[in-house]
């Protein structure tokens, strides 16, 4: 059966709507009925609501179009809240004329943000599926990211947003599923940004629609309903381009971003019991990414390991692979390890096969630091 | 009308000095068009020619008929008629030369007026219908003739394709399959313009046309393979449900990404060109699927390259939730072809004698005289977008209702059937039973079949399999030898 196929897939779903359930926080790792709480970087400032993934880039487009009168959002199906409900009670508070649908063409949506990002105003665009994004890659790569070059600075699009939904929820096939971060990380010009959880992403999005710069958001949409946790209120906003150490440990460096992340959490709970300590990094920006943190992590540790949706040949961790390699050559006691997407398109039936999975980790944690 | 014409001389004169006989028609478009299309009462008053009961299209002021026949009538001996008679016909030769520019596509008429193009025409394009809501033939109608045979399959192919849409829906929704789409209310757009082609004819679906498969014979334990992703699905499980893709029927493989297909169907249509084959291509697309870029690269594609194809645009008012009103404006598909050098009809989708007539003359059209063709079926999209979709969140119920009820395509269509005696209430309910019989028998099949095998997930990426696949389909058998837990024991390795 197609459901059950995907329901089976390495427990992963099923852990996640063990944790939706008991309404813990995101970083909280559950391992068959067993929930252990894992205390998160710093605590938080002011306890906010427990909010999904989709309430919290919700309220972030709230305060969004509350802060900035000369800020839009529009794209397929948005103003009635759209396909997956991120939009939801904008067009009724901002009206039509700031929040609408636009029609379906995704180099019409990406265009005419571009433009009216030129004019001094916040473009926050949807893309319904990160997989629809493709006709809008020449706005994206040949407009948006060369419009401030080209023109010597006279003009800007840096307040356009690209909110797009990315990665496997375990039915989606070749076009519901798909990571394509990594076609974006190769053109100066577009920063690349993807959250982990309810809270990052609230502040990742403010912080990257306020951004002078084209920003491409990728949001995990396995994670909108899955993924719970405390989000503060306020209007508040988390640094682009900094990454940050989610899990400290000494013998291994595990990279990664976005749903994947909570995949390598299990990864490195189930190795923490062999005995192997693991350093968990969410990189957040791919594009430009920051190396000082990751460096610094594997000078200590002295191995990598990269996990990513996305196929592996030619993904973003051939990148930070490369440039780990070259400022850690000597220090490095095992070749940098990926744990990725095979090189196929994204299947259906085969997708607990395709993607990379906690037992796929777990092996690839055990080899690099016994080699 | 009379009392105006008594006076058209020295208005016409009038205008045409002032601003223009157009400038007024323009202010007239304004506002018929800001009444979203509706005929303005103004319009019978500015533009006389113009009968109510015209049958063909009105695309004044481009038409050169309509012009001549209103200069004609209205301004026989007027100077500013002659005038005008000229400004506006096409088919005019005499032309003074030094007011006519020669230029590629033919002569240029210059005028002085500043005139602008109204955004529509006053009047939308007709719909052409056969069938009306008693399913009796309208008297007049210009149509083809079924045979009982041919009749009796589609209405018999409407009425599977509904039940089949019920009950795999329902498969959905216990959770059976993993998504479902259905074609509820589009019934006489799939089968009828399945019915009117050829068995040749190839056909590049959006994805709610399941009915032309059902009619070429594709069947319904196909269907569920591949609803299924079992090892006789031939897409061999890679993608979600109602993707479906026969290449004996020649119906080539759907793909999600909207509009995609339409650029290719004019390449299609341009290799049976250079075949010279006795047959077209026929694509479609939704009223959302017209706003992508790949609508307009087919379109002009196709009239530059003189292909024989058929687009068959189901205007079902809905793009999910985008209503056309937020997709495009003007009076909505049909009017695109001309601006592509494309002939173009709308007909009534819910008038499956009116589809089938049309797209049976399109599709002689496209061949014997290699040209591209564009049709607008009207109709409405009566089930929800998928089965992630609820339309009661941004579309009223009454609306849904009255297209489900009063503009059923399949009643109807069943209403004509009957008037000649090809149809009865015994037959409806044997096929129905026996339908339904079929449809929990295949799903049952297409459930207990096996998966397809896992060296599916590797072939067909490349003709043959490059040494990174080798590689990695070794790893991964390697992988799941050591952690055969992690993986769903259901697909054969
Ligand atoms: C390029 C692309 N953008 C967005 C989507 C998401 N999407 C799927 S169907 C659809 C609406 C299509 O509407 P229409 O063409 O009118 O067809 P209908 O569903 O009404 O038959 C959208 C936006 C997509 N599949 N492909
Ligand atoms: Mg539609």
């Amino acid at each position: 059966m197609a459901m059950s196929t995907g329901l089976r897939r390495c427990g992963r779903r099923l852990v996640a709507s063990v944790c939706n359930n008991r309404e813990v926080s995101f970083s909280t790792t559950c391992q068959g009925n067993n929930v252990i709480q894992q205390l998160q970087h710093g605590q938080l400032q002011e306890t906010g609501k427990s909010l999904n993934l989709c309430s919290a880039i919700n309220q972030a487009l709230h305060i969004a179009l509350e802060t900035d009168p000369r800020s839009y959002v529009f794209g397929e199906d948005v103003s009635f809240g759209g396909v997956f409900r991120c939009t939801a009670g904008l067009a009724e508070k901002f009206g039509k004329k700031r929040v609408f649908n636009t029609p379906l063409c995704e180099q019409g949506i990406v265009g005419f943000g571009i433009g009216l990002a030129a004019m001094d105003n916040r473009a926050i665009v949807e893309i319904q599926f990160a997989d629809y994004i493709f006709p809008a890659f020449d706005q994206i790569v040949n407009e948006a990211a060369k419009f401030r070059y080209r023109s010597g600075n006279q003009f800007n699009c840096g307040g356009l947003t690209i909110r797009t939904p990315y990665g496997a929820v375990g039915h989606g096939g070749h076009y519901h599923s798909q990571s394509p971060e990594a076609f974006f990380c190769h053109v100066p010009g577009i920063k690349v940004v993807v959250p982990r959880s309810p809270r990052e992403a609230k502040g990742l999005l403010l912080s990257s629609i306020r951004d002078q710069n084209p920003v491409i958001f990728f949001e995990p949409k396995w994670l909108y309903r899955l993924a719970v946790e405390e989000v503060p209120e306020h209007d508040y906003m988390l640094p682009l381009s900094e990454a940050e150490v989610i899990q400290e440990g000494s013998d291994i460096t595990l990279v990664g971003w976005g749903a994947q992340l909570s995949v390598m959490e299990q990864a490195c709970f189930d190795a923490e019991k062999e005995g192997i300590s693991c350093e968990l990094i969410d990189l957040k920006t791919l594009m430009p990414w920051d190396k000082e943190t990751v460096e610094a992590s594997v000078r200590k540790t002295g191995r990598l390991l990269i996990s990513h949706e996305a196929p592996v040949t030619g993904g973003f961790g051939a990148e930070i692979s490369a440039s780990i390699v070259e400022r850690c050559f000597l220090r490095l006691e095992a070749p940098v390890a990926r744990i990725c997407g095979l090189d196929t398109p994204f299947p259906l039936v085969f997708e607990p096969f395709y993607v990379p999975n906690k037992n796929k980790i777990l092996d690839a944690i055990k080899s690099t630091v016994n080699y | 009308m009379p009392v105006w014409f008594t006076k058209s001389r020295t208005i016409t004169h009038h205008l045409n000095r002032k601003v223009g006989f157009m400038g007024i028609i323009h202010q007239n478009f304004w506002i018929s068009s800001s009444s979203s299309m509706q005929p303005s009462s103004l319009s019978s008053i500015f533009i006389p020619g113009i009968d109510e009961d015209h049958s063909t299209p009105h695309i004044f002021p481009f038409n050169s008929s309509i012009i001549s026949r209103f200069s004609l009538q209205r301004f026989k001996s007027t100077k500013a008629a002659s005038q005008l008679a000229q400004l506006y016909s096409t088919d005019d030769d005499d032309h003074d030369n030094s007011q006519v520019l020669d230029f590629p596509g033919g002569k240029v008429t210059y005028i002085s007026e500043m005139r602008f193009l109204s955004e529509s025409n006053v009047k939308r394009i007709p719909c052409y219908r056969v069938l009306d809501d008693n399913g009796e033939i309208i008297i007049g109608s210009d149509y083809e003739q079924l045979s009982e045979e041919i009749a009796v399959k589609m209405y018999s192919n409407m009425v599977t394709l509904q039940m089949m849409d019920t009950i795999f829906y329902e498969a959905q929704r216990q959770g059976r399959i993993s998504f479902y789409l259905t074609s509820t209310g589009e019934e006489a757009i799939n089968i009828a313009s399945a019915a009117a082609l050829s068995a040749d004819d190839i056909i590049l679906p959006q994805y709610r046309e399941p009915g032309i498969l059902l009619w070429r014979g594709f069947t319904i334990q196909e269907f569920a393979n591949q609803c299924f992703g079992n090892k006789d699905d031939y897409g061999k499980g890679r993608q979600m449900p109602i993707h479906y893709g026969s290449k004996k029927h020649n119906f080539v493989t759907i793909s999600s990404p909207i509009a995609t297909q339409l650029p290719q169907a004019v390449g299609i249509a341009y290799s049976l060109k250079m075949d010279k084959k006795d047959a077209c291509v026929v694509t479609y697309t939704g009223d959302g699927g017209t706003s992508e870029g790949d609508f307009h690269a087919a379109l002009n594609f196709a009239a530059v390259t003189e292909a024989p194809v058929v687009f068959i645009c189901r205007n079902n008012g809905w793009a999910i939730s985008t209503h056309i009103s937020e997709q495009f404006r003007s009076d909505g598909i049909v009017v695109r072809g001309r601006a592509y050098g494309i002939r173009s009809i709308r007909v009534d989708g819910n008038d499956a004698l009116a589809v089938y007539s049309a797209i049976h003359a399109a599709r002689k059209m496209a061949i014997s005289e290699q040209r591209p063709v564009l049709v607008e079926a009207l109709s409405y999209r009566v089930g929800h977008h998928s089965t992630s979709d609820d339309s009661t969140k941004y579309r009223p119920v009454d609306e849904i209702d009255y297209w489900k009820v009063e503009r059923n395509p399949v009643n109807r269509f069943r209403k004509w059937v009957e008037r000649y005696g090809w149809w009865s209430e015994e037959e409806e309910s044997e096929l129905r039973g026996s339908i339904k019989k079929q449809l929990l028998q295949a799903i049952q099949v297409a459930e207990k079949t096996e998966k397809p095998p896992l060296k599916n997930l590797f072939s067909d990426v490349y003709d043959i399999p490059p040494p990174n696949l080798r590689e990695q389909e070794k790893e991964l058998r390697e992988t799941i030898n050591r952690h055969p837990q992690d993986y769903p024991s259901d697909i054969p390795q």
